[in-house]
């Protein structure tokens, strides 16, 4: 296991570094450029235009733009944002702690919803409580996020006037910041338990009818701890593929939520960010992103194989 | 070799698999894995609701435009926001177009993309998934490498970046409407197979120590015939899963694309356009949002409960 | 239960039945502390007893609700108008200029006139007196020296300031002493005002900046935290996100401003913004609403806010090819080379002008937020011409096409010698502007074209990356709809019909794209009057050239004007916001005066 691991590692380093010429790539080559607000104005110059990418250091061919940013990202230095003129580094860190406050509790919402509600309606597939289990999910998975957002602003901040639907990190309050969490972590909250509840359900019933479980049973064993100690571990496998997959989205967060009600987090950097062609700030986020992909999978794979200890990677 | 047997021989508790792998045991009457299937489908009422409903919505979709008359671009500002009723069954939207006209005519589109995409996403996932998980080593970690990649890729430039490229030659080749509809599935098909492609190699990996496989490996069975015949059916369930989700994932990322510019044309009504453009009306006028959504949330529903009779139909684990 | 009676007592506390000691004696006995008490009474709720005495700061926080967001507080390196909103709170202009185009002293002592000497007749000079005793929020005194290194900071090509254009004229600034600044032009003109005026004008410090001048520009720490003459300075910054303002204690006037913290939160989108304020009332101010009015509409009728608005926020337009773009001329589409297969004959373009259905554009979707228009110079008013009108008329839009030789084939489509009338009608992504697309085309249906809708991203739409084929520059459709936007002064906005050098003013392969003229049309007279405009000193023949250039503009369809479009922002009933907006100076420019009423 420790000499796969350490293969890993090392496959993982040409891996980011293909990673990362291919998305300054799409980045570079993508329409769009950090001065679009003033091509409608006329009131600046071409020359200036001209000194603006100049400073942005965008008037330089590509593979010399991707050199220059590669080897300051080695030395640690993440570049300065186009839009706001100040190293990304800051600016990533100051949304970090809403990111993980919001986005993190919304994700640890939907596996502590996900996988009981899973589980239940596979040991009891069929059930009335599978029907509403299942049912609820699919609307809530086929209700996309900016939508379930406004049908609860309208309900809870407008008509009940309950909630504020605009975060705000001045608040500190421990009330006023659970208050103006509560809307966005229930919508991200139902949208990934949806998908979520569906996985865990398919994969405890791939394992409920198989040899072991029989035998588990057989043996005399109480229904739950065949349940706890054998299926649900079996059956985990997929649902820890998903986690994997899901785990480094909580770093880029979500931006359509973010955006609804105005959560400071990455995700809303991003899409301006990727709006201005802040070039810069999106490759930051995206490469961060792309190494905690990588590091995560390689984690999934390492569980696979505590979960199921045949599973062999040979 | 019978593909039956073998498929199904982790089932039978208690026989010894080395037993099962001839065709020592062949049921009274000729029976084959899809037959058995289609006769679990049958018996299943949920999917069998399920199928009648998706049908209904493709055939209404399909045929509806052909009865009712009704055009979807008529602007009249005098009946904009009308409730449903006899004249417009599903009321009308705010530049008073009628929403029945326009939620069967994007009905055709919105299936139609969420299929092809689902199609072709499920395809490569699973291409993708067993060839690693199969093989493992150098494949695998190739294969997976390349899922990494495209898992960590910035999806909005990315698409900015393929319209920018592929959308006059598409259009060019095949003609505008059909050059259109074939780089939206391409782009939401190309862009979602990583997951399945995961779940598909982790299920390989699983399965691919089982007994029965090295069984099958051991009496010389290929390994096309190991990937699809034997272990495949074992791992289906998740891929039957994300199947179903995409579809819906589909319907609902074509409307995000159309705000890009990059899908239909802006006059053009999809389920999913439909349903964002009645997000700032939800106060004033909700069935705007009521009939889209809810086709949505039908079609959603629907495919997700024939995937599940699909999932316990095809369950090798079953035995009737 | 408590915090019932907290509320009830705050309550009694504004409607005067108790005294603020009286609400704090019996706050203790509901048993909070002392310092508790405060905070309610300094947070919660606005104190009219301070208020009516009009004490600096006595008002608690404003919050103000920006959807796009501030990314940057110094306004020579804004990206968009809500940098200098965002600034305009900390900073201060000479002058600042209302509606009307009518300019009114900031930081200047008064507005330099011919009369009071300040404007030189050959209009070769303008000469600014400046407030005496101004400080900046560090204490240091505010000179013409401030005045001098703004212009040297925004001059300098290397500090690459969006502001440049303003000051392009200026041939030298000089303080004459502490408080007098003459400035000198390069070219006499009339329009002396274009710099050190409105959002554009902003003085900054020297002492904050003059290390930070060129290519340095981007490190300076002024420009995540700016402080200048203005009732605020920048306390904390989370560009993208937040900006919270404290006060200058150096402001001029002790009693100004009333609101001791201001928030300008950004991010979101244009409807939630107006929620916030006109139905829930979490914010007092949002700037920016381009929503469909029917929406702002329902909102308004909640009765919790009011809507402000003031023309000038551009003229929405069909800008019309006068070049071909389906075809390829030395590896460009709509080259000068190829003329337009049916926009270039003027009855085509005089008849599609009839067929686009302005009033119903204007009642349905803008409603209060704008008017449709027949003129494409519409602001500031003055250059408002009353020769020409919005006409709709399908039949005789028909008719004319019919006497043009366009005749309607077996589909329905006109077409003369093999041209047929089909085109592509492209657009930004945007809600409001597809529904316009959709009215577009109803109205062009109906005499005999084929329009195709198309809408590209407003990021790229925008753009002026010469690789790329979907920008407004490129023009590689037959119609774009956009809307430019006005300066206090029409020549950058005319710029965009001028063609005196057609090499270097319309948009094409040689310049890369960066020609202002962008629908490739090109008219002698029109350009004599531009060419006047710009120079002509005496103000009454100066606003006749400009009316004029409008009209031939109008007269020979280089465009089809739609909307003359206002700017809306929202307000909670409570907030008073002191006098109207201007589109030439940020909404942001009184917030001194700005105070809660109820």
């Amino acid at each position: 296991m420790t000499t796969y691991i350490v293969r890993r590692l090392l496959t993982a380093i040409p891996t980011l570094i293909l990673i990362s010429m291919v998305i300054f790539g799409i980045l570079a080559l993508a329409p769009g450029d950090p001065l679009g607000q003033f091509a409608a104005n006329p009131d600046v110059p071409p020359e200036v235009r001209q000194n603006i990418l100049h400073q942005m250091g965008l008037d330089e061919p590509i593979p010399i733009r991707y050199v220059k940013w590669a080897t300051s990202w080695i030395a640690g230095n993440w570049g300065y944002s186009f839009a706001s003129r100040t190293p990304v580094a800051g600016l990533l860190l100051q949304r970090l702690p809403t990111d993980l406050w919001v986005i993190g509790l919304a994700y640890l919402a939907a596996i502590l919803i996900a996988v009981p509600v899973g589980v239940i309606s596979a040991v009891k597939q069929y059930s009335l409580l599978d029907q509403i289990a299942t049912t609820s999910a699919f609307i809530g998975y086929s209700l996309p996020t900016f939508f379930t957002g406004i049908v609860l602003i309208i309900v809870f901040s407008v008509r009940l006037r309950w909630l504020p639907f605009i975060y705000n990190v001045q608040v500190h309050d421990p009330v006023g910041m659970v208050k103006q969490a509560v809307m966005p972590i229930a919508v991200l909250a139902l949208f990934n338990s949806a998908a979520l509840t569906r996985f865990v359900r398919s994969s405890m019933l791939d394992n409920v009818g198989q040899d072991y479980v029989r035998t588990a049973r057989a043996k005399g064993l109480e229904q739950r701890r065949v349940i706890v100690r054998h299926v649900l571990r079996n059956g985990l496998i997929p649902v820890v593929t998903l986690l994997a997959l899901g785990l480094p989205a909580v770093f880029t967060g979500a931006v359509v939520t973010e955006q609804i009600f105005r959560v400071p987090g990455i995700g809303s950097l991003l899409i301006s960010s990727i709006q201005n062609s802040d070039t810069p700030v999106v490759m930051a986020v995206t490469f961060t992103y792309a190494i905690l992909v990588v590091l995560f999978n390689l984690v999934a794979d390492v569980i696979y194989g505590v979960l199921d200890p045949r599973i062999r990677y040979g | 070799m019978s593909a039956v047997a073998s498929t199904r021989s982790s089932g039978l508790a208690g026989v010894p698999v080395a037993s099962r792998i001839g065709r020592v045991e062949r049921p009274r009457y000729a029976r084959t894995l899809w037959g058995d299937a289609w006769r679990r489908f049958r018996r299943h009422r949920l999917a069998m609701a399920g199928a009648f409903v998706f049908l209904f919505l493709t055939f209404g979709s399909i045929a509806g435009p052909w009865v009712y008359h009704v055009p979807i671009n008529t602007l009249n500002f005098g009946t904009s926001m009308a409730p449903p009723s006899a004249l417009h069954p599903f009321g009308t939207n705010d530049l008073g177009q009628d929403m029945l006209a326009r939620v069967m005519y994007g009905g055709r589109i919105s299936i139609a993309v969420g299929i092809a995409a689902m199609v072709m996403s499920v395809t490569l996932g699973v291409l993708m998934g067993s060839i690693a998980g199969f093989f493992g080593r150098t494949v695998d970690l190739v294969l997976m490498r390349i899922t990494d990649m495209f898992l960590s890729l910035p999806a909005l430039p990315l698409l900015l970046l393929t319209t920018y490229l592929f959308r006059d030659p598409l259009m060019r080749t095949l003609g505008p409407q059909l050059g259109i509809f074939w780089l939206i599935v391409g782009v939401i098909g190309g862009l979602n197979w990583m997951p399945t492609a995961r779940l598909i190699r982790a299920g390989f990996l699983a399965v691919r120590e089982k007994e029965f496989i090295e069984a099958a490996r051991s009496v010389g069975v290929g390994p096309v015939k190991q990937i699809f015949r034997h272990i495949l059916p074992n791992v289906l369930s998740p891929v039957i899963v994300s199947a179903t989700l995409s579809v819906g994932a589909a319907i609902i990322t074509e409307s995000t694309l159309s705000f890009l510019g990059l899908g239909f044309p802006p006059d053009v009504p999809t389920w999913g356009r439909l349903l964002y453009d009645a997000q700032n009306y939800l106060d004033l006028a909700p069935h705007m949002a009521l009939f889209p959504g809810l086709m949505i949330c039908l079609a959603v529903l629907s495919i997700n409960y024939v995937g599940d009779g699909l999932r316990d139909a095809l369950d090798p684990t079953r035995i009737f | 239960m408590q915090r019932d009676d907290i509320r009830k007592l705050l309550k009694d506390h504004r409607t005067h039945r108790l005294t603020r000691r009286q609400v704090v004696t019996r706050m203790g006995e509901l048993g909070l502390s002392l310092g508790a008490i405060w905070t309610v009474l300094d947070r919660a709720i606005a104190l009219p007893a301070r208020a009516a005495a009009g004490g600096r700061g006595s008002q608690g926080t404003l919050k103000l609700l920006y959807w796009q967001a501030p990314t940057i507080v110094n306004p020579h390196l804004a990206n968009g108008t809500k940098d200098y909103h965002a600034s305009r709170i900390v900073l201060e202009p000479l002058l600042t200029a209302d509606a009307a185009g009518n300019l009114s002293p900031a930081l200047a002592a008064e507005v330099p006139s011919r009369q009071n000497g300040g404007v030189s007749a050959d209009g070769r000079s303008v000469t600014y007196k400046l407030k005496q005793g101004v400080k900046w929020a560090d204490g240091r005194p505010f000179t013409s020296d401030d005045v001098l290194f703004t212009y040297q900071y925004v001059i300098n090509k290397q500090t690459a300031s969006t502001t440049y254009a303003q000051y392009q004229n200026i041939a030298k600034v000089e303080p004459s002493d502490a408080y007098t600044v003459k400035i000198t032009f390069k070219e006499p003109t009339p329009f002396w005002y274009l710099g050190f005026v409105g959002a554009y004008g902003m003085i900054v410090p020297r002492h904050a900046l003059d290390a930070y001048i060129g290519s340095n520009a981007r490190n300076a720490p002024f420009n995540m935290k700016s402080f200048g003459t203005g009732p605020y300075k920048v306390e904390t910054f989370r560009p993208g996100d937040l900006v919270v303002y404290s006060m200058n204690e150096y402001y001029r006037d002790p009693n100004k401003p009333a609101f001791s913290q201001v928030q300008m939160k950004g991010g979101g989108d244009a409807v939630s913004a107006a929620r916030a304020v006109l139905e829930t009332g979490e914010y007092d101010y949002a700037w920016n609403l381009q929503v469909e009015w029917p929406v702002l509409d329902h909102m308004v009728a909640a009765g919790k806010g009011s809507l402000l608005t003031v023309a000038g926020g551009g003229v929405e337009a069909l800008y019309l090819n006068h070049t071909d773009p389906n075809k390829d001329v030395d590896g460009q589409r709509s080259s000068l080379k190829a003329p337009h297969p049916f926009w270039s004959d003027l009855k085509v373009r005089q008849a599609f002008a009839m067929a686009a259905d302005r009033a119903t554009m204007a009642k349905e979707l803008y409603g209060g937020a704008g008017d449709a228009s027949s003129n494409v110079l519409t602001t500031p008013s003055k250059y408002y011409s009353k020769n020409t009108k919005v006409v709709f008329n399908l039949e005789q839009a028909n008719r004319q096409l019919d006497e043009a030789g366009w005749k309607k084939g077996p589909d329905g489509i006109r077409e003369k010698g093999g041209v047929k009338l089909q085109m592509t009608y492209v657009t930004s992504v945007n809600t409001l502007r597809q529904k316009e697309q959709q009215i577009v085309k109803n109205g062009f249906g109906q005499i005999g074209a084929n329009v195709t809708l198309q809408s590209v991203d407003a990021g790229t739409f925008f753009s002026s990356s010469p690789g790329n084929n979907d920008t407004i520059a490129h023009f590689y459709r037959d119609v774009e709809m956009f809307t430019d936007s006005f300066g206090i002064v029409p020549v950058s906005y005319m710029e965009q019909f001028y063609s005196g050098d057609p090499m270097r003013d319309i948009a094409q392969k040689e310049n890369n794209w960066s020609g202002q003229n962008l629908c490739r049309w090109q008219n002698k007279d029109f350009n004599a009057l531009y060419d006047q405009g710009v120079k002509e000193l005496d103000p009454q023949k100066n606003t006749a050239a400009w009316i004029k250039a409008n009209d031939i503009v109008i007269d020979q369809v280089a465009v089809i004007p739609l909307i003359d479009r206002k700017s809306v922002s929202a307000r909670v009933k409570t907030l008073d916001t002191a006098g109207n907006l201007s589109p030439f100076d940020a909404d942001t420019r009184n917030i001194a005066d700005w105070r809660r009423t109820g």
